[in-house]
């Protein structure tokens, strides 16, 4: 195989492909990564930080696993880390000045498997703070650009991850998806985003924004390569009681056999209505015809409490994020500021106040008021028996159909500075993703060709039940080789 | 839900203060217009009829996960004070909390 001279156009398999057959070593690969941020990461934002040298000891160490015999699929391979998640002795500061500093003293589970693997964790990459956006904008440090419309955000809240990957600074990535952080930044920057069943990867180590809700995925270039981080990151974990006990298929294999024979394909009404954009709608329509050419079978669905999502994800998510974040309160790690007469009630209040940006401290305060006396039974209550029916629509649907295909976002990637000052109308953009969380179910978004007026990428997304991420791979690796032929 | 609660119930000072925030008046303001909009919104789940639905408190159904008790080691002091604002020895530093 001849090898570009840019090793950051390489998908994951490509480039293990190279390192098996004796062209590329790790450091190689890792220098081409570190080569290609340097060259694109000023005009893209999408690292905050790079520790190079680091990088190049773990790929000096992968190389020599591999002449020691050691194989794996991700022995060798530069990851390029979202901001939340703690790798020892780098910085994790979740976008967020209250973690200005903060040097991660211990690593995440979904680390300590990819160190097993070989992997080599390249950087750390820039997102919303605590996850709270959908745009990246709501980073306390620096704005990151959409690589196929520098105007235009690359979506969030892994919209460093998207950036990275999509703009070649990174062979792959890991992000966090809460209401959709995954899927959407991945359909708005043109990449694969694979957002896991609830429960089918480990939350250790990654600072919680919703517990009941956050995931960690791969954002990858290929629905393989995502197969193959899924596989290495998945399993029970004895740290995280939430992270289930289920058998870790071969995703990679269940990819490559990739197949929409005779599957059946449900299509939900309420995401095909005004308010989604006419040319996404074209696009995903055109991915569903492919499907259905190659062999699978399309069936009108509904959803029925699909318009409910929102307001349910709104306050579940903001109250578990308040109560989440009340660890941050200057004592032990983090921000601190005791004003002119120090009391620690003056410790606690100026260090969160001027610790956490807007957007987090609006959640924060959302979500303290929907837990408050008096108001608890009326919305956190409700919200999660509303939850409940959202749930019950998709366990309803997977009894007819064996995946869903919807768009991933109702909008290609919007302009930068067009959100910011609308919180709500920001919030409704999540529409078409957050079900899935609410629901625990997995979904993935595929890139679906590109708008027509602006050529903006779209993805397709693809939803399958609870801990079937063999089958949500297979379709979305067959469907990927549809919209490529 | 509440039907005499509406979104400009909204306390912002009094949530403030539960969530540890010192707020000026004029960004109190801006967040209480800011979140009116939002609760209006969330209050479309009065809608629903839920009685006699179960909560969904859980990303899956989940019961009891046990584990052996075992001591594992945890993390040195000088690891864990080296991200402290302030520390002493082994202790993190604070204000007086007690005359």
């Amino acid at each position: 195989m001849s090898l570009p001279s840019d090793l950051a156009t390489l998908t994951v398999a490509a480039a293990q492909d190279a390192l098996r057959a004796g062209e590329l070593s790790s450091v190689e690969l890792t220098q081409g990564i570190l080569d290609a941020i340097r060259a694109k990461n000023d005009a893209l934002g999408a690292y905050l930080t790079v520790d190079a040298e680091g990088a190049l000891r773990v790929a000096a160490d992968a190389d020599r696993r591999r002449k020691n015999g050691e194989d794996h699929d991700l022995l060798g391979i530069p990851i390029a880390i979202k901001d939340l998640i703690n790798v020892t002795g780098q910085p994790c500061t979740c976008a967020s000045k209250i973690l200005q500093g903060y040097v991660a003293p211990y690593d995440a589970t979904v680390i300590a498997h990819l160190r097993e693997a070989g992997a080599v964790p390249c950087g750390r990459v820039n997102m919303d703070e605590f996850a709270m956006g959908a745009s990246t904008e709501h980073s306390a440090y620096q704005i990151t650009r959409n690589p196929a419309a520098p105007d235009r955000v690359p979506g969030g809240s892994s919209g460093g991850s998207a950036c990275a990957v999509a703009g070649e600074l990174a062979l792959a990535s890991l992000g966090t998806d809460t209401g959709g952080s995954i899927r959407q930044p991945a359909s708005f920057c043109g990449c694969v985003g694979l957002k896991p069943s609830y429960g089918r990867v480990s939350r250790y180590g990654v600072t919680a924004f919703a517990s009941s809700l956050d995931q960690v995925g791969p954002l990858t270039k290929t629905v393989e390569d995502a197969a193959i981080l899924l596989r290495t990151i998945a399993g029970a974990d004895p740290h995280d009681q939430t992270c289930l006990d289920r058998p870790v298929p071969d995703y990679r294999a269940a990819a490559r056999a990739g197949s929409l024979r005779g599957v059946k394909i449900g299509v939900p009404r309420e995401y095909f209505v005004e308010g989604t954009d006419p040319e996404v709608m074209a696009q995903v329509r055109h991915g569903i015809a492919l499907a259905e050419k190659a062999g699978a079978e399309i069936h009108e669905i509904s959803l029925p409490h699909t318009e409910y999502a929102i307001a349910v994800y709104y306050i579940c998510a903001t109250a578990e994020a308040s109560a989440n974040l009340a660890r941050f309160d200057g004592i032990r790690y983090g921000y601190r500021e005791v004003g002119p007469e120090p009391s620690i009630q003056s410790l606690y209040d100026l260090s969160r106040t001027h610790g956490f940006g807007p957007e987090v401290k609006r959640r924060i305060l959302l979500g303290t008021y929907v837990l408050s006396s008096g108001y608890y039974d009326a919305y956190y209550n409700r919200a999660l028996k509303a939850r409940t029916l959202v749930r019950r629509d998709f366990l309803e649907a997977f009894r007819h159909v064996d995946a869903i295909f919807c768009p991933a976002s109702p909008t290609p990637a919007f302009p930068l500075n067009s959100t910011v000052n609308n919180p709500l109308q920001a919030y409704l953009c999540d529409a078409f993703t957050i079900p899935a969380n609410l629901a625990g179910i997995c979904g993935i978004s595929i890139p679906c060709g590109r708008t027509a007026t602006l050529n903006l990428p779209v993805g397709l997304q693809i939803l399958a039940p609870a801990f079937a991420e063999e089958r949500l791979l297979s379709i979305a690796a067959a469907c990927e080789r549809e919209l490529a032929s | 839900m509440n039907a005499n609660a509406s979104a400009s119930d909204i306390d912002v000072a009094r949530i403030c203060e539960l969530a540890h925030f010192c707020l000026s008046e004029e960004e109190r303001d801006r967040f209480q217009k800011e979140l009116e909009p939002i609760v209006a919104y969330v209050r479309k789940l009065t809608e629903l009829d839920l009685d006699g639905v179960e909560p969904t408190k859980f990303g899956q159904p989940v019961s009891n996960v046990l584990r052996e008790d075992i001591v594992e080691p945890s993390l040195a002091h000088d690891t864990v004070l080296a991200n402290a604002p302030d520390a002493d020895e082994n202790e993190f530093r604070m204000p007086k909390i007690v005359e």
